[in-house]
């Protein structure tokens, strides 16, 4: 099958740059919306795309795996909310005075942000290792089948959790703060999850263009053929599974601390299927592209939901058409704008 | 576990793994032949209970209804079969998956505008409300012990369709090697339309048959479908008597698993089996494609 990532681009100085140019352009146009907010005085885009770079966090991890490793999983919305629940589930402990009692161990509730998201993290590493290892060794089809399963898996497990709620949810209503500096406000609470989707893409390109991120795009174009030079896929994208597994997680911590609430709605499968479809709008191709995809689907749900109470009913079309007709993603665009200025600078 | 609630909760869970057959058959077969991830499998089950909702008491009469449901769930999904999905057969799983996801949200909110936002009812008819007396002692409720009972005639028709025909000859042609089949001048789009068809028409059965037990509103496929998923995958997949047993299987697990365990477990149970049986065997019990 013809492969449309396998169009090169022309060779041309400054590519480094071209090719993260957008990438640069959404964070600059992301850093801007605060101050215009608050100049319009209408705070409420302000929490829209904080959902945006929360989303777009999780979408980029998720494409480590889906448009660089080429498996496409279906559990990443449990990655996320389970990462919430972890925080939401220490502030809620804090709140009563209690402790969390699991495996005989007994933790104290905390709404130090800086305990409980690495505490996040470190339990989606364990879950993503241990759901990863199974799914791993499936492949195609096996592969989206038991991520779906083990989504659903979690989702059940946050349902049946009722002291924290059950199918309502919880809400985080504890003080939070970072080891004693109270949240700030909307606007600094943004700005922190603004450098988390700095660091995360730095990461993420780091990660790219490292051994291992060539090793990782090589099995999706070619397992057989990166076998037969002597590589083991099995270590490698279990890795990566864990790697992108931890990012969306911190994705999922800070959605949650964002909305104050966490419920199991946040980790149904279909939820897991828009960080996809999210991935894939912005371009796959790209470390950038779910960010852009990002920012562009929580405008689109904002228009059509304006628009009419049958919003969903629209954003099913446009899922459909932008795949039949876009597969590359809006990064496709970008793309080609830059191939048409390397061919003019040559001819 | 005293034996009688042994004995009922052994039914229930047969009643449910025949469902799930009924779910599972279209889903494993579309996949088999045409390599088509069909995430919208469960709107068919959906589409099949609104629609028998409004038939039912159109008609006045159950039967009637229910024949009417099933027919048109299959035209709706041979119609989404010719008209979208025909053109995307040779494209990647991830594209499958983001355009079915995309036909969920339109069936859904379709369902929501048709029918609004409040779940609709789907009666039992008078003759099938009661109780039937299996053993002395033992009474279980005749429409369930009905639906039962249709599901595996339903599967046995199948089964046969499927092993004793030509065309059901060239269904196991195309589900188990399809450039063969092709190549042998097995018309393998015709057969995959009617494949479709019919793999939507039991969807649909399976949601009007379950329309009066759980409540007929939008979203009612996905935990079904997902469960199918389970089937067809433990099952190994585009394997037809492989969704058989694995149906039973989760069926019969899953029934057994919220009754006795916590209901944290118990809905998670069933996960775990498939977990088990794949890091087994990573293709399935009986794979198609071995």
């Amino acid at each position: 099958m013809h492969d449309p990532r396998s169009i090169k681009l022309p060779a041309m100085p400054g590519r480094f740059v071209l090719d993260r140019l957008p990438a640069f352009i959404i964070v600059g146009l992301l850093a801007l919306v605060p101050p215009v907010c608050l100049a319009l005085e209408d705070p409420f885009f302000i929490r829209v795309f904080m959902r945006a770079i929360n989303l777009g966090i999780a979408a980029a991890a998720l494409n480590l795996i889906l448009g660089f490793g080429g498996l496409v999983s279906l559990m990443h919305a449990a990655f996320m909310g389970i990462a919430g629940y972890v925080v939401g589930v220490l502030a809620h402990h804090e709140l009563n005075g209690d402790a969390l009692n699991i495996a005989g161990l007994s933790i104290p509730g905390t709404g130090n942000l800086l305990v409980s998201i690495p505490l996040a993290l470190v339990v989606v590493a364990v879950l993503s290792l241990v759901t990863g290892a199974i799914c791993v060794r499936t492949k195609g089809i096996y592969f989206i089948m038991i991520t779906l399963a083990f989504n659903q898996m979690l989702y059940y497990l946050a349902v049946a959790a009722e002291p924290y709620g059950g199918q309502d949810g919880l809400q985080l209503l504890s003080d939070l703060h970072f080891g004693g500096v109270p949240l700030p406000a909307q606007v600094g609470f943004f700005y922190i999850c603004l450098a988390a989707l700095v660091v995360v893409l730095v990461l993420l390109d780091l990660i790219v263009k490292s051994r291992f991120g060539m090793v990782l795009i090589a099995l999706r174009q070619n397992e057989t053929r990166a076998a037969a030079l002597g590589v083991n896929a099995y270590p490698y994208q279990l890795a990566a599974f864990v790697i992108s597994g931890v990012l969306a997680g911190l994705g999922g911590a800070l959605f949650a601390v964002g909305q104050k609430f966490v419920s199991p709605a946040d980790l149904a499968w279909l939820r897991s299927g828009d960080l996809a479809i999210i991935a894939v709008l912005g371009g796959i191709a790209m470390v950038w592209g779910p960010i852009l995809g990002a920012v562009v689907w929580v405008m689109l749900e904002l228009v059509f939901s304006a628009w009419t109470i049958h919003w969903l009913l629209l954003i099913g079309v446009f899922i459909i058409l932008v795949t039949l007709f876009l597969n590359e993603g809006l990064a496709e665009l970008w793309k080609r704008l830059i191939f048409a200025i390397g061919r003019r600078n040559r001819g | 576990m005293g034996i009688v609630l042994a004995l009922e909760q052994t039914l229930n869970g047969i009643q449910l793994g025949v469902m799930l057959f009924l779910m599972a058959a279209g889903l494993t077969l579309v996949f088999g032949i045409m390599n088509l991830v069909n995430l919208a499998h469960g709107s068919f089950y959906m589409v099949g209970a609104f629609v028998a909702s409004t038939f039912v008491v159109m008609t006045g009469d159950f039967i009637a209804g229910v024949v009417i449901a099933v027919v048109i769930t299959g035209l709706v999904a041979v119609a989404i079969e010719l008209g979208l999905l025909r053109f995307i057969y040779t494209r990647t799983h991830l594209d499958h998956v983001m355009i079915t996801i995309g036909l969920i949200f339109i069936f859904d909110e379709m369902t929501r505008i048709i029918w609004g936002v409040v779940p609709v009812s789907l009666p039992i008819p008078k003759y099938l409300s009661g109780f039937v007396e299996l053993l002395p002692g033992v009474r279980y409720p005749t429409y369930r012990l009905t639906v039962l009972i249709v599901g595996i005639m339903v599967a046995l028709a199948l089964y046969l369709a499927i092993s004793h025909t030509r065309v059901g000859m060239w269904v196991r042609a195309g589900a188990s090697d399809r450039p063969m089949a092709l190549a042998l001048g097995v018309n393998v789009p015709k057969v995959f339309s009617i494949v479709f068809a019919v793999g939507g028409a039991l969807a649909g059965l399976a949601g009007i048959m379950a329309g009066p037990i759980v409540a007929v509103q939008v979203g009612m496929g996905e935990p079904v479908l997902v469960l199918a998923l389970v089937v067809m995958v433990i099952g190994g997949v585009g394997s037809f008597r492989g969704a058989f047993i694995a149906a039973l299987m989760v069926g019969i697990v899953d029934t057994f698993g919220r009754v006795l365990l916590p209901p944290a477990i118990g809905s998670m149970v069933i996960f775990i089996f498939m977990a088990a049986v794949l890091a087994w065997r990573p293709t399935g019990l009986f794979s198609a494609h071995a």
